[in-house]
C-alpha cells in the first residue's frame, strides 16, 4: 500500500494540452502512472499524447473512471478547476500552481464542505511538487528516480528540500512509501495533520518524516496529533532558523507572525510532543535511519 | 504589498468608514495651502512611510498655524524616518499627509487578519487603541475581543454588534460603530487584503467614529485582479535590491550577513541559510531562483548578488530535478562569462545528472570550490570567508 495514489490510480490532467500539462503528463506516464486522459475546455473530443481530451471533468470521470487529477492551470483559474474536480467526484487532486490568492483557497475549502467525509476530495497543494508513491505512481513534477521504494512517509511544504530528503534517504538505502508535498502557501488543501492521519492508517508506512518551515500553526498541530493518536514514530526538520520575523521567505506562507511560528519555537513545541528533530537539513536521512534502527 | 496611510483611508472612506478630512502634499507651500483649504485651527502633519510607530520616530507633528504646517512638512519631506519597524536604514518620506485635528474622546483598536488555523478572517478589537497589538496582548490581554468571520457568507450584523458592545460603546453609537467594523471587513474581503489595521479607531468629542490611522496589506497573488490596488505600490518604500529582484521574478530578502546565496526553492534556501548559521557564518540574503533554476534566472541572481557590497563569499546550491544538473551547470558557466565575481564561489549541485554537471563546471574556466552535501557547502563557504 501507500497513501493517496498507487499503481492502479487513474489520473486526469487538468490543463492537459498546455506546455506544462503536456511535459509533466509525459513524465508521469514514463514513470508508470496510469494517466487516462485530460481536460481542456473547448478541446473535448480530440486526442493529446494518444489520450482522450474532455471539455469537463465530469465527462472525463464518467468516461474514464478517473479518481485523481493534477492541475496545470494558471493561478487565476485554479480555484475554479479544483472545485470542478471536487464536484466531479475526483478523490485526490494535486494543485502544483504557485500564486493562487488566499481568498480563493478559502473559497475552495468552504465549497468542499458540502461533501460528506467519504465523498470529500483530498486537495494537495497548491504551490507544491505533488505526490509520489515510489515504484507505483507519480502525481507531481518531482524527479521520480531520486525516490526509492520503501516504508517511510514524507510530508513537506517545500519541493526541492523534499528532494534533498529523498536523496539523503536513498543514499542510506531507505525507501519511501509515499511522499506528499503539501505546498508553501498560507492556506493549503491538506495540512501536515491530514496526511499524518493517512500514514498512521497505512500498513506499509513505518515512520513519517515531516519537513516543515517557519510560519503558520500546522507543524505544531500535527505534533499534537502525533502525540495523542499515533503509534508510528514521527521525525521532523523545520527550516528557517535564520529567517527574520515578519518577512515572507519565498513561500507566501513562510512568515513568522505569532508565537509558535518561528523555527526555534516549532522545534521546542514538537519536541514536547515526542517528535524526533533532525537538527539540521544535512542529517534528515540519518535521523530517519536512527529511528528505524531503534524499532 | 503594503500601501500608505492616506491611500488606505481613501479605501476605507469608499466602504463607508468615516475618516478625518485631509490631503496629500509634496512641498511646504502645498502644505500651507492645504491647511488653509481644510480650515480650522489645528492640523496633524503625518509622514507617509510604510511603517507603524511613526509618532515615536517624530513622523507625526501637531500644528497650530498654517505656518507651522509648512515648517513641519519641510522638516519631514526627504527625511529618513527610523521606527522600530523599518530597521536601522529607515524609510524615506516623499509624501506628507495634512489632516484636520480630531478631539479624541476614546481610542480603540481594530484589526483584521487571516487566521491560518480556522482559515477564516479574524477580527481583533480592543479598548486600548493607540498601543500596538503586541503591546495590548502583553499588557492588557483581557481587553482583546476576537471574532472569526465565515468568509463564504461574510460578516453578519450581529457579529459587528457583538464586537461593538464588547468595546463598551454607548448604545446610541452602536449601530454606527457596527457600520464602521463592517466597512473594514468589506474592504478586507472585497479587495483581497491580508491585513487591515485601524489603530486608533476613535470616538471624537462630537461623537463621530473615525479611522484616525490605517494600515493595509494586500495579497501579492491577487494583484492580477486588483489593478486599482497595484497602482498604489510605492517602490521607494521597499528595499532597492528586493525591488530589483521582484521585478525579475526572483524571491529575495536582504539580510545582515556576508555569505551570499543562490538557491532553487524556498525551503532549500531556508535550509541552506540554516546550515550556514550552524557552520558559524551569517547569510547575506535569502534568494530563491525558483524550482526550475533556469539559466536566465541564474544570470539575474549572480547580477543581484554581485551588487551587494557586503557579500564576501557566494554559495550556490541547486537541487536539479526535471531540469538536469548538466543544464544548470551550463547556465552557471554562461552566467559567469557575463558577470565577473571577485569573491570566492562555492557550488554544490545535487540531483539528476550530478556527475555530468560537476564535470561541466570543472572543465569550464570558472574559479570555484566544489561541494558535495549541504553541510560540506556551508562549511566550505564559511572557511572561504577567512581567505
Amino acid at each position: 500500500m501507500s497513501v493517496l495514489i498507487d499503481k492502479s490510480t487513474k489520473i486526469l490532467i487538468q490543463g492537459f494540452t498546455g506546455k506544462m500539462g503536456t511535459f509533466h503528463a509525459e513524465e508521469m506516464i514514463k514513470y508508470g502512472s496510469k494517466v487516462v486522459g485530460g481536460v481542456t475546455p473547448g478541446k473535448g473530443g480530440s486526442k493529446h499524447l494518444n489520450l482522450p481530451v474532455f471539455n469537463t471533468v465530469k465527462e472525463a470521470v464518467e468516461t474514464t473512471g478517473a479518481s485523481a487529477s493534477i492541475l496545470f492551470v494558471p493561478p487565476a483559474f485554479a480555484a475554479d478547476s479544483a472545485m470542478e474536480a471536487a464536484d466531479a467526484g475526483i478523490k485526490t487532486c494535486v494543485a502544483i500552481v504557485d500564486g493562487i490568492p488566499s481568498h480563493d483557497m478559502i473559497r475552495i475549502k468552504r465549497y468542499m464542505r458540502r461533501y460528506s467525509r467519504v465523498q470529500k476530495m483530498t486537495l494537495i497543494g497548491p504551490n507544491c511538487a505533488g505526490v509520489i508513491s515510489p515504484g507505483k505512481a507519480m502525481l507531481g513534477i518531482m524527479p521520480g528516480h531520486i525516490y526509492k521504494e520503501g516504508k517511510v512517509g514524507i510530508i513537506g511544504r517545500s519541493g526541492t528540500l523534499g528532494y534533498e530528503a529523498a536523496q539523503q534517504m536513498k543514499n542510506l538505502g531507505i525507501g519511501i512509501s509515499t511522499s506528499v508535498g503539501i505546498g508553501g502557501d498560507p492556506i493549503n488543501g491538506s495540512s501536515f495533520k491530514d496526511i499524518l492521519e493517512k500514514f498512521e492508517e497505512d500498513k506499509e508506512t513505518d515512520a513519517v518524516l515531516m519537513i516543515g518551515e517557519i510560519g503558520g500553526p500546522q507543524e505544531v498541530a500535527a505534533g499534537k496529533f502525533a502525540k495523542e493518536n499515533m503509534k508510528k514514530p514521527v521525525i521532523a526538520y523545520i527550516a528557517g532558523l535564520t529567517a527574520p520575523k515578519g518577512r515572507v521567505m519565498g513561500h507566501a506562507g513562510a512568515i513568522v507572525s505569532a508565537y509558535g511560528e518561528s523555527a526555534v519555537e516549532k522545534v521546542e513545541l514538537l519536541k514536547e510532543c515526542g517528535v524526533t528533530i533532525s537538527k539540521n537539513p544535512s542529517v534528515m536521512g540519518e535521523t530517519v535511519k536512527s529511528i528505524l534502527n531503534k524499532k | 504589498m503594503d500601501i500608505h496611510e492616506y491611500q488606505a483611508k481613501k479605501i476605507l472612506a469608499g466602504f463607508g468608514v468615516a475618516v478625518p478630512r485631509g490631503g496629500i502634499v509634496y512641498s511646504p507651500e502645498n502644505a500651507e495651502n492645504k491647511a488653509r483649504e481644510l480650515g480650522g485651527s489645528k492640523w496633524v502633519v503625518k509622514a507617509q512611510i510604510h511603517s507603524g510607530a511613526r509618532g515615536k520616530a517624530g513622523g507625526i507633528i501637531v500644528c497650530n498655524s498654517e505656518l507651522e504646517v509648512a515648517q513641519a512638512t519641510d522638516k519631514l519631506l526627504g527625511k529618513k524616518l527610523v521606527t522600530n519597524q523599518t530597521g536601522p536604514e529607515g524609510k524615506i518620506v516623499n509624501r506628507v499627509y495634512i489632516e484636520e485635528a480630531t478631539d479624541i474622546k476614546k481610542e480603540l483598536y481594530l484589526g483584521l487578519v487571516f487566521d491560518r488555523s480556522s482559515e477564516s478572517i479574524m477580527v481583533v478589537a480592543s479598548t486600548e487603541g493607540g498601543m500596538s497589538v503586541e503591546e495590548i496582548s502583553k499588557q492588557k490581554p483581557e481587553t482583546i475581543i476576537r471574532s472569526k468571520i465565515e468568509v463564504a457568507v461574510g460578516m453578519q450584523q450581529f457579529q459587528a454588534r457583538e464586537i461593538a458592545f464588547g468595546l463598551g460603546i454607548e448604545p446610541k453609537l452602536i449601530s454606527r460603530m457596527a457600520e464602521a467594523i463592517t466597512g473594514c471587513y468589506r474592504a478586507f474581503s472585497e479587495l483581497d487584503a491580508t491585513m487591515v489595521e485601524v489603530n486608533p479607531l476613535v470616538i471624537s468629542n462630537q461623537e463621530q467614529i473615525l479611522a484616525l490611522d490605517c494600515k493595509m496589506s494586500f495579497d501579492n497573488n491577487a494583484l492580477f485582479r486588483r489593478n486599482q490596488i497595484s497602482e498604489l505600490r510605492d517602490k521607494t518604500q521597499e528595499n532597492a535590491s528586493e525591488v530589483y529582484a521582484s521585478d525579475r521574478g526572483l524571491n529575495y530578502v536582504s539580510l545582515d550577513g556576508n555569505i551570499g546565496n543562490i538557491i532553487n526553492g524556498a525551503g532549500l534556501a531556508m535550509a541552506s541559510m540554516d546550515m550556514i548559521k550552524l557552520a558559524g557564518g551569517e547569510p547575506a540574503n535569502f534568494l530563491d531562483v525558483g524550482g526550475g533554476a533556469t539559466p536566465e534566472k541564474i544570470v539575474k541572481a549572480f547580477k543581484l548578488i554581485s551588487m551587494d557590497k557586503k557579500v564576501k563569499v557566494i554559495l550556490v546550491n541547486i537541487f536539479a530535478g526535471i531540469n538536469r544538473c548538466d543544464w544548470v551547470a551550463e547556465g552557471i558557466v554562461q552566467a559567469l562569462q557575463k558577470i565577473e565575481i571577485k569573491v570566492p564561489l562555492v557550488i554544490r549541485l545535487a540531483g539528476t545528472n550530478v556527475e555530468k554537471g560537476n564535470q561541466i563546471l570543472k572543465e569550464s574556466k570558472i574559479n570555484y570550490i566544489e561541494a558535495n552535501t549541504l553541510e560540506d557547502a556551508a562549511n566550505k563557504a564559511v572557511k572561504a570567508l577567512g581567505k
